[in-house]
């Protein structure tokens, strides 16, 4: 299994779940973040002071899928969260030792 | 005049709302998260104490009879010898002692030890305010700056603006910077807070000013005459001053700054208000705009000074009031019209230079007095109590370190734990044990 986390724009996020829905994703974990890249924050200014406001808000998205599915998950993720602008984000799959249902003690891939 | 009677009810609670809680609500917004309450707090408590205090003695000092700086403050103690039906006037002069010195708070934000404020502000209101009150607005004869030096100031360009403005720059230098000023970052933490804040002080200073009439016709029939005539100049000053302000402050930032804020937008109407305060009644409304354009622009330039001269005055009491009141009390030499309330013709309507000499002394002296004066109380007060919160309380945050309290149950820290609130720490029971044991 592997771990899909994506760090996306907030107001794509609607589209990123419906997409991810229609793939048929059946669940995932979404948190409110803040983090920069390249884009470097933005810079405010409040009676003349100039503040560098290095966070900017973003959405991250963590699905835990099979291996099969994992990279049509981040190509679902990249097509509808890109807007080509710098600070669409980014994905990245990482390797899923085990997984249980917490309700059932499934493991692995049942526990998807 | 039951018209004046009523109006000047009216005036009265506009000018109190202007500290409770416009000026509380400007302030609150601009300070950060942690600090808000008792940024609105010090408006609050100063209030209270000022306006008791007023009673007692504060209209004797300066109403009470004549004198150079003061007058005797046991003529009219605790109102003893005014008559009821004279108390409105005494309520409206309080609220300009209210809100002169909960404008001084400002510059202090996040760090004033609150016992330091409720001992500063009787000292300051009894020392400072209530003789420039005397010196400005009784106009006795000796009264130094109205009587003797012969300024003109309406509604309190010198009293209230001046003398506020140099009491924060004095006590932002002896109090000195907030830890991490010009490092961390120190945002207004809700700006819409001070954009109601400001629209409720332009509000409020319809009381302010329209109120501050004298009248001087020797019949009822003059004095209706004046009423009608002055209200009117004073109400469309006040309005149109403001309005420049806004402008003016807004091009400034503009060019400055490479952008037009809602901050720059809430100071511009502050600004003009402070400074077409002492004009209100001198000048005609192209006055009004001129001394509202160059107070709006300045003072969104002078804000900035702080920063190169490296004094702490956390929301720009300075850059804004002695700023705002200087320019408004100077240039009544230039703009003022003898067709307005003090006879007097400025340099622009063909009086000559000695107005602006009157208005610059007037502004000098109130400069100095409030300066000297208010060194010495905080001084006192710094080698004895102390001014400043320990440094702990300020990193926590006043609010909890002076009261308590806490002005948000959120956490906006922007981490993972968004808006529910769930991952907020678990203050209440513990607080709840704690009072019980106590």
């Amino acid at each position: 299994m592997k771990l899909v986390t994506a760090v996306i724009k907030p107001h794509k996020w609607e589209d990123v779940r419906e997409a991810l829905e229609t793939f048929g994703v059946t669940g995932m974990t979404v948190s409110e973040v803040s983090g920069y890249g390249r884009q470097k924050g933005h810079t405010e200014v409040y009676r003349g002071a100039e503040y560098d406001i290095a966070l900017v808000p973003k959405i991250r998205i963590e699905i835990v899928v099979d291996d099969g599915e994992a990279n049509d998950v981040v190509d679902i993720v990249v097509k509808t969260a890109q807007t080509g602008r710098i600070g669409d984000g980014k994905v990245w799959i990482s390797p899923v030792e085990t997984v249980v249902r917490v309700r059932t003690g499934d493991r692995d891939s049942a526990a998807l | 005049m039951d018209g004046y009677y009523a109006f000047m009810l009216v005036a009265t609670a506009l000018v109190l709302m202007m500290t409770v809680p416009a000026l509380a609500l400007f302030y609150g917004g601009m300070s950060r998260s942690k600090s808000v309450l008792n940024m609105m707090m010090m408006s609050y408590v100063a209030a209270a104490i000022v306006g008791i205090l007023y009673v007692a003695v504060g209209w004797s000092m300066g109403f009470g009879g004549d004198g150079t700086f003061f007058a005797n403050p046991f003529d009219l103690f605790w109102l003893d010898g005014v008559d009821t039906s004279g108390y409105i006037g005494v309520f409206f002069q309080l609220t300009f002692a209210v809100i002169t010195v909960a404008l001084i708070s400002g510059a202090v934000a996040d760090r004033m030890k609150f016992a330091a404020w409720v001992v500063f502000v009787p000292l300051w209101a009894l020392l400072c305010y209530f003789p420039m009150a005397h010196m400005v607005f009784s106009c006795t004869d000796d009264s130094l700056i109205c009587g003797r030096i012969g300024a003109q100031d309406y509604a309190g360009g010198t009293a209230v603006h001046i003398n506020a403005g140099v009491a924060g720059l004095v006590l932002a230098v002896l109090i000195g910077k907030r830890l991490g000023f010009g490092k961390e970052p120190m945002r207004p933490h809700n700006l819409t807070l001070t954009m109601l804040g400001a629209g409720l002080l332009w509000f409020g200073w319809y009381g302010f000013n329209v109120g501050s009439i004298v009248f001087t016709g020797a019949t009822d029939e003059e004095n209706v005459a004046q009423f009608f005539s002055e209200t009117g100049r004073t109400f469309g000053n006040t309005t149109l001053a403001t309005m420049a302000a806004i402008l003016g402050w807004l091009v400034v930032e503009k060019v400055l700054h490479k952008k037009a804020t809602s901050l720059g937008a809430a100071s511009g109407i502050v600004a003009g208000l402070v400074a077409i305060t002492p004009a209100a009644g001198a000048v005609d409304l192209s006055g009004a705009v001129a001394i509202g354009l160059i107070a709006g622009a300045v003072c969104a330039w002078a804000v900035g000074l702080k920063y190169k001269l490296g004094y702490d005055d956390s929301l720009d009491v300075v850059g804004v009031h002695l700023v705002g009141g200087v320019i408004g009390t100077v240039l009544i030499g230039l703009f003022s019209t003898s067709e307005g309330a003090g006879g007097v013709d400025g340099l622009f309507y063909g009086g000559g230079l000695g107005s602006l000499g009157d208005q610059a002394l007037g502004a000098l002296v109130a400069i100095v007095f409030s300066g000297v004066v208010t060194t010495v109380i905080a001084l006192a007060i710094k080698f004895t109590i102390g001014l400043r919160l320990d440094e702990d309380g300020e990193v926590a945050g006043i609010d909890v370190a002076a009261h308590g309290e806490s002005a948000y149950d959120i956490h906006t820290g922007g981490g993972g734990a968004g808006s529910s609130g769930i991952l907020a720490p678990k203050t209440a029971p513990l607080s709840q044990s704690e009072g019980a044991r106590a």
